[in-house]
């Protein structure tokens, strides 16, 4: 398995889905190499080896922000002083690393299948197809088009991601969406992809979280006030469609001001819109928390009585599946993955800002049609469980193997 | 007569901690950072600077007054100042009050918190001032006649509600635009009052000290005092006072020790106080001395950046939803500080103009003085504290 994180050095869902997948597979009598471009210990991994490629510190593997595709040709500087050995390091040098560690592996250890995930591997990939003939299979968590939020990605990284793809025994995506995308965008052809969903994690669904709403003073207040919460959660880039969702936020509160709108994250995109917020003339509606997990994530989808993905593109979006497990009424735009799989959810196109606001309002205005949103999607969302999706996955390897 | 008037101002915000939505409603700590080496420790700042500025300049202060008989100068102090040096280095106002006994250091007026209270509820700013006369009278025992608004911010109207609270003058900008073909260097009459006189900055003498002293590529580098006095000789072929009137901190932090400013001043003062033909005069001094015309002030000016105005506060969209949300707070404040004393302070503390400042994105990209002077990443950083700690009021007012 070649992945780029793992919980807890994950920056996003990426690290989170390699992981609920990894541990599902073992638990089917998979045995898993699994490489990191960085070194760190993950002390609750123990149903794998987790091979690191470099010394690097896990903090770098993206430089600046997480996923930044736009960084790859560029050498990023860093921020920290405790750089592993010099001040410049590029996304091209730490994949460097990663594929000569990769070709050493090789050396020795022949995999039955190779499974990369997403542009980041798919050279390390590349080369064990080539050089040994080992099956390959390429995920796509996001493609280029996807993190440049529908314009124009790195022409480097289409590249890789090209070439990973055709060369690929079979690729997964993540949605039906994505694997238009991968079609239309990469001229593949639909029988080489399956859609693969995401799920949540048994870790997270049996740990032992409970909400204290005490803790919440400010948010009981409002709420004794009949105000209405909804949240967001996400990294702060176009990909995310916060500028409409601010918008529509606008056009609500102008209706109804007992709104109060949260957006958790962080990202290149805050400043533009924390100033959007008081243009608009919205800030005491909007709520910025800054980029927060655990518990106190947890906590902001307890309260939330709406959970909003605006995403302009988004391949699964599986904080909608987190937000639907706290019980949130869910509103998601239809070019993100997980509104292929939830029906009792609202949908939108990510432009149509009128038809977010009319939504937010009718939910914020009919405890009734909060109750229902609230009830039935919590009867959808465990649908798909990891180990379904694991064995869809062992099928595909078996297939491989003996084609072979 | 040559006369000197010069003045500095003494001024440390409470700069608000990195306060989290997460805070609200758990903790009322807005101004105390418990990290001492945080960006927002007042406590590090003051103890910092005044290793910088304020200790060495008094100390030169001090014994320009013990030298030199003919020396004079004036002070404003906010009140924020005041209450941080008496919380961390009380030596501070000692020192203040033994220089103010000599009878040759006037205290200016002005609004306790440094805010621009004026422009948002004049019932605040009229209690600011007040606030700030009795911490004076209670420290000092002097009665400021003299009144200087936050970051000179004035106009016509500013101009007669001082007027009414018994100020006699009025230290103001003094600006091209406002001049004219006039001379920065006179007393004047401050329109649409009875008789509030108005004293203008000489701001290219001032800042030829406050901002160029040490400034490598300007052509007059570096500044001796025989050229600085020639240069206060001839704005003297017309005029009949220079105003000097800069930030404290000029000596020590904005011009460090290195630059020479000490010896410069020390050497200045000495030189000016010997001269037959020159005198120091403290500000209401300098007000004593007769109008030669009247000056108006339409617009607000501001001794602040190139455009002089109030830009740098009330100027973009961030700044105005943090301050009218902040003032439309008042009536419910002063009705729940009779069982919340703590709350009144805290909403003052936070109308300092300091944190309007910290939102201004005007030149953010220049990473000019904004970003040197800022106390947070970046305006929208500041933004988001502040909305927090409204947050935090309005739940306190709501108890």
């Amino acid at each position: 398995m070649l992945g780029w994180e793992l919980p807890p050095h994950n920056s996003g869902g990426l690290g989170v889905a390699c992981l609920n997948l990894s541990k599902s597979l073992s638990k089917f009598g998979t045995s898993i190499d699994f490489v990191v471009p960085y070194r760190a210990e993950h002390k609750n991994i123990k149903f794998m080896n987790v091979l690191s490629a470099s010394n690097l510190n896990p903090l770098f593997r993206f430089g600046a922000g997480a996923y930044a595709s736009a960084n790859a040709t560029l050498p990023f500087s860093l921020n920290f002083s405790a750089s592993p050995s010099s001040d410049q390091i590029s996304i091209r040098e730490i994949q460097k690393s990663y594929i000569e560690f990769v070709e050493n592996y090789l050396k020795e250890y022949k995999p039955d299948v190779v499974h990369a995930h997403d542009w980041l591997t798919f050279e390390a990939g590349m080369l064990a197809k080539k050089n040994y003939g080992i099956p390959l299979i390429a995920h796509v968590h996001a493609t280029e088009f996807d993190r440049a939020g529908g314009q124009s990605g790195s022409p480097l990284v289409e590249e890789i991601e090209r070439e990973g793809l055709l060369m690929a025994d079979k690729i997964f995506a993540v949605s039906n969406a994505t694997r238009e995308i991968i079609h239309k965008k990469y001229d593949i052809p639909l029988e080489k992809i399956d859609v693969v969903y995401n799920s949540l994690g048994e870790d997270f669904i049996n740990s032992l979280y409970s909400f204290d709403d005490s803790e919440h003073v400010y948010i009981n207040l409002l709420k004794e006030n009949g105000f209405c919460i909804v949240s967001t959660v996400g990294r702060f880039t176009i990909q995310k469609g916060l500028t409409h969702l601010l918008h529509a936020a606008a056009k609500a509160i102008h209706k109804n001001p007992k709104l109060v709108f949260i957006l958790a994250g962080d990202g290149e995109e805050k400043s533009e819109l924390i100033s959007l917020a008081a243009e608009l003339g919205i800030s005491r509606n909007v709520i910025f928390t800054g980029f927060i997990r655990g518990k106190n994530l947890r906590d902001i989808y307890s309260f939330s009585d709406i959970f909003v993905m605006s995403s302009v593109s988004e391949p699964f979006g599986l904080t909608a599946l987190e937000a639907a497990h706290h019980g949130d009424a869910l509103i998601l735009t239809k070019q993100s993955g997980v509104s292929e799989i939830l029906k009792s959810a609202f949908k939108y196109d990510f432009w149509d800002e009128d038809k977010l606001a009319n939504e937010i309002l009718a939910i914020a205005a009919s405890p009734a049609l909060r109750k229902t949103l609230q009830t039935n999607i919590k009867n959808e969302y465990s649908k798909i469980s990891w180990d379904d999706i694991a064995k869809q996955c062992l099928d595909v390897y078996n297939k491989l193997r003996k084609h072979n | 007569m040559k006369n000197l008037c010069l003045y500095l101002h003494i001024h440390q915000p409470f700069r608000y901690r990195q306060y989290s939505i997460f805070d609200v409603g758990k903790s009322e700590n807005y101004f105390f950072d418990p990290n001492y080496n945080s960006k927002q420790s007042n406590e590090r700042i003051f103890k910092k600077v005044s290793e910088k500025s304020y200790r060495p300049t008094f100390s030169l202060l001090e014994k320009k007054l013990k030298e030199e008989k003919n020396f004079k100068f004036s002070l404003s102090i906010t009140g924020t100042w005041l209450d941080q040096a008496e919380m961390w280095e009380p030596d501070l106002i000692t020192r203040l009050q033994n220089m103010i006994k000599s009878g040759r250091v006037e205290i200016v007026g002005e609004t306790y918190y440094h805010s621009m209270s004026f422009f948002y509820d004049e019932a605040e700013f009229e209690a600011q001032i007040r606030l700030h006369q009795e911490k004076i009278k209670a420290l000092f025992k002097k009665s400021p006649k003299v009144f200087r608004n936050t970051e000179f911010a004035y106009n016509d109207n500013l101009g007669k509600t001082i007027e009414k609270l018994g100020f006699e003058a009025c230290l103001v900008e003094g600006w091209d635009k406002v001049l004219g073909w006039r001379s920065a260097n006179y007393v004047y009459s401050a329109a649409g009052t009875k008789s509030l006189k108005l004293l203008p900055k000489n701001y290219r003498l001032s800042d030829d000290i406050a901002f160029r002293f040490s400034d490598k590529n300007w052509n007059e580098w570096p500044l001796t005092v025989e050229k600085y006095k020639a240069w206060l000789n001839n704005a003297f072929l017309d005029g009949e006072v220079v105003n000097l009137f800069m930030d404290f901190e000029t000596f020590g932090e904005h011009q460090w020790r290195e630059t020479g400013i000490f010896d410069f001043m020390n050497r200045l003062i000495s030189d000016w106080a010997n001269d037959s033909g020159c005198s120091f005069l403290t500000v209401s001094e300098a007000a004593a001395l007769k109008p030669v015309g009247i000056l108006s002030f339409p617009e607000t000016v501001t001794w602040a950046d190139t455009e002089r105005d109030l830009s740098a506060w009330i100027g973009n969209s961030l700044q105005d939803e943090s301050m009218k949300r902040l003032y439309s707070l008042r009536n419910k404040v002063l009705e729940k500080s009779k069982s919340d004393k703590s709350l009144l302070e805290d909403f003052r503390r936070l109308t300092t103009s300091d944190h309007a400042y910290y939102m201004c994105t005007k030149y953010w990209n220049d990473g000019d003085v904004h970003a040197y002077f800022s106390a947070y990443d970046s305006p929208y950083d500041a933004f988001l504290f502040f909305q927090n700690i409204l947050r935090s009021l309005e739940y306190r007012l709501s108890q």
